[in-house]
């Protein structure tokens, strides 16, 4: 074992993949010589050459369908976006190509690209640099979509993505690629070596895709997000006193619904909550499911804590999170529900 | 796999350690390159996207057909503009380092790009800059306590604290908003251009990418829409040589000049100079002229160097050599333009001391009174409900609610 931010777990997992599958093929914006604009790919190039870690042209839309192409010939690419604000130029090869290959080829073709993007806030990063557009890929039929939110679950799912036949949309929260964040930005920063999941083994493993994780166990209250906010919500649990089951979903594409119905069958209350806007929010999908699986054990109408329908403003950055002060606020009413 | 590859993989030609080597930069003589008609046949001005128009030769004086003639006293105000730029640069990149502001993106060594290029256009033109191109902003009177208060995101922010440091605007004055996306603001110019066209105004738009924005689908659409409606347009390509880490061979410059990218569609190409102030107004003069009489649209290549790092997140030094800039063919455009008023005897090195004095306290003052509007600590502050405005012309009802849900955890 070793101590790894999640930067160095991520770079581990590229080492390993790079090592052990000779198909594997990284391209992205400046992530060769460079090793990434957040460090993720340092050291590949040098270590594995040119050809297999490659710097590319600044062109979404171009890394995409490249990579598309790259990996219906054989290899396993993996391309890295260098903000998910930046996305975009690339959706159309995500959506109409990416996605439904094996679809409309009835299986014939695929291709098991892996994105790779910083997502999210907290950064002072302004509109340009700071969203989280998870849901605008959930939504998509035939993407698998991921976002881990500590060091040991971004190797082990990133070693999953890769291995994936299917295509994986790989979302990484930028604010705790160094450490946990607790949503209070007055706090110390805290270091990854600091937390049990910062631990991560040098070797080759796994986390399957597809399976949440229960990173606190309660009776009251069932709590459900991924990436950054899960470490707001079992600070926010924490000061409220209230006794909470905490999932971290970490695969929002297809999401494990057996997790949360055998947790919310048992605490009859739910609270959701993400970084991302409201509006047809992932959110909106996970309170839809738990209504469909859980009604006749609800005891209250479920909660949902969100970033607010605007872009993500630069002063405001701290009253546009949702921080402890919301998640307490959506406890206290879901839990003061009669 | 067993075949060895055939792929080329750019690579930069010389890294942290190495001898910087700009061979790879075809030159030509300052004069050398001949100024055809404006109404010239594509086919014979080929030329202007291989050659490289320059005016100040190695002494700083000015030679041939480019050369565009202007008096002294405009040469005069191109070079305090310049010295302004710099400063402004200068003390806004130290606020960041001392973390009054939370970024910052220099035009260290590119200030001829903007100050040339907007002097050589008209006020009713419209200017559709990328974020290194601060100098046109401050050509277009956008007011240094306003571009300071944007970056402190206060209560006199122009964006109302919505944008990151160095995303300006001014509409008053015709300058765009800064989106931060690459190239996106390239068709939109474009577009500008089409509707004054089709309003039949004489105006016409100018947009500004880096070399390696080129490779985005945008600067693509923009080329094909320019070229096809031959839209009143100037469109900039400022190879600069980085685009963070990755080098303008990346972008696809190693086999034919970003100039030339328009040929195929029927856009002449002048590359030109950019460090050269004389040959950047005399370019963009040209293809004003030549948008303004129905002509079309011009693609122009500006030859220069990022003389600092991409932003304040950037370090430069682990992936260029720390003195490639000094190494640079075309030097510093500052000091170039400096040497021609000083050769040509109206100007000299006491009174450029003296001038950069004077707009060094001039920045000082700005960045007092901007503080007076607030800082990232201390008030006043913008509004938190402000925070909802803009997102739509009326608010809805759901964002109604969310701001007043805010408020009221707020305790406002």
């Amino acid at each position: 074992m070793a101590q790894m931010t999640m930067i160095q777990a991520i770079n581990s997992a590229l080492d390993i993949m790079l090592d052990i599958d000779p198909s594997v093929v990284i391209l992205g914006e400046d992530v060769g010589y460079f090793g990434g604009v957040f460090r993720c790919t340092e050291g590949l190039q040098k270590k594995y050459g040119d050809h297999r870690v490659i710097d590319a042209p600044i062109a979404e839309g171009g890394i995409i369908g490249t990579a598309i192409g790259l990996g219906v010939n054989g290899l396993r690419p993996v391309a890295e976006i260098q903000f998910a604000d930046y996305i975009y130029p690339g959706f159309d090869q995500v959506v109409s190509e990416l996605a439904r290959l094996r679809y409309r080829s009835d299986g014939t073709f695929y291709s098991p690209v892996t994105i790779r993007t910083p997502c999210g806030g907290g950064i002072r990063g302004g509109q340009t640099h700071s969203q989280s557009p998870e849901a605008i890929f959930t939504h998509i039929s035939g993407l698998i979509t991921v976002m881990p939110s500590n060091p040991f679950d971004a190797k082990g799912l990133l070693v999953s993505a890769i291995e994936s036949n299917d295509p994986v949309i790989f979302f990484e929260p930028k604010r705790i690629y160094n450490g946990p964040f607790d949503g209070d930005p007055n706090n110390p920063s805290v270091p990854w070596s600091s937390h049990p999941l910062g631990e991560v083994p040098e070797a080759y493993y796994n986390v399957p895709l597809g399976k949440a994780a229960l990173v606190e166990t309660g009776h009251e209250l069932t709590i459900i997000s991924y990436g950054t906010i899960v470490h707001v919500a079992q600070a926010a649990a924490k000061l409220a006193g209230v006794s909470a089951d905490i999932i971290d979903v970490r695969t929002l594409m297809p999401l494990d619904i057996d997790t949360i119905r055998q947790s919310v069958s048992k605490t009859g209350r739910c609270l959701v909550a993400h970084e991302a806007t409201r509006f047809c929010g992932y959110g909106a999908e996970l309170v839809a499911t738990v209504q469909e699986e859980c009604f006749w054990s609800l005891e209250a109408p479920i909660e949902r804590v969100t970033g607010w329908d605007t872009p993500y403003p630069h002063a405001f950055e701290w009253q546009y999170f949702p921080g402890q002060k919301r998640l307490l606020a959506g406890i206290r009413k879901v839990m003061e529900a009669k | 796999m067993s075949q060895k590859s055939r792929l080329h993989i750019p690579h930069a030609a010389a890294r942290p350690g190495e001898t910087p080597d700009f061979s790879y930069l075809a030159l030509s003589p300052a004069g050398a390159v001949a100024r055809p008609p404006v109404d010239s046949r594509m086919s014979d001005i080929e030329f202007l996207s291989n050659d490289l128009v320059r005016v100040l030769d190695e002494n700083h004086a000015a030679q041939g057909p480019w050369n565009p003639g202007l008096d002294s006293s405009t040469l005069l105000e191109a070079l305090r503009l310049m010295v302004l730029v710099r400063q402004y640069d200068d003390r806004m990149q130290r606020m960041q380092r001392q973390g009054k502001i939370t970024f910052y993106v220099q035009s260290l060594g590119e200030e001829a790009v903007s100050i040339g290029g907007g002097l050589a256009l008209r006020d009713s033109d419209m200017l559709f800059p990328a974020y290194r191109n601060q100098g046109l902003y401050i050509l277009r009177n956008t007011g240094l306590v306003e571009m300071m208060s944007h970056c402190l995101s206060n209560t006199n922010d122009f964006c109302r604290g919505r944008q990151m440091p160095v995303f300006y605007q001014n509409a008053k004055n015709r300058v765009f908003t800064i989106s931060g996306n690459l190239a996106t603001q390239y068709p939109q110019a474009v577009g500008w251009a089409m509707a004054a066209a089709i309003k039949g105004e004489d105006a016409i738009a100018a947009s500004w990418v880096g070399d390696g924005s080129t490779a985005e689908a945008d600067f693509h659409y923009a080329l094909t829409f320019a070229a096809v409606y031959q839209a009143p347009v100037i469109l900039n390509v400022v190879n600069n040589q980085w685009a963070i880490s990755t080098f303008q061979g990346v972008a696809g410059g190693e086999r034919r000049s970003f100039a030339a990218r328009g040929l195929g569609l029927g856009i002449p190409g002048v590359r030109v100079d950019g460090n050269d102030l004389l040959a950047v107004y005399a370019v963009t003069q040209w293809a004003a002229e030549r948008a303004r009489s129905g002509g079309g649209p011009t693609l122009i290549e500006l030859v220069t160097y990022r003389g600092g790092a991409h932003s304040t997140s950037d370090d430069p030094t682990r992936y260029r050599p720390k003195d490639e800039w000094a190494a640079f063919p075309l030097g510093d455009p500052l000091h170039r333009l400096k040497g021609h008023l000083v050769q040509a005897g109206s100007w000299s090195d006491e009174q450029h001391l003296a001038m950069e004095e004077q707009m060094k306290q001039y920045v000082l003052d700005c960045w007092k009174k901007a503080t007076t509007f607030g800082t990232m600590t201390e008030g006043p502050f913008l509004r938190v409900h402000e925070m909802f405005e803009d997102v739509f012309e009326h608010m809805p009802q759901h964002l109604q609610r969310q701001q007043a849900q805010l408020l009221e955890l707020e305790g406002i």
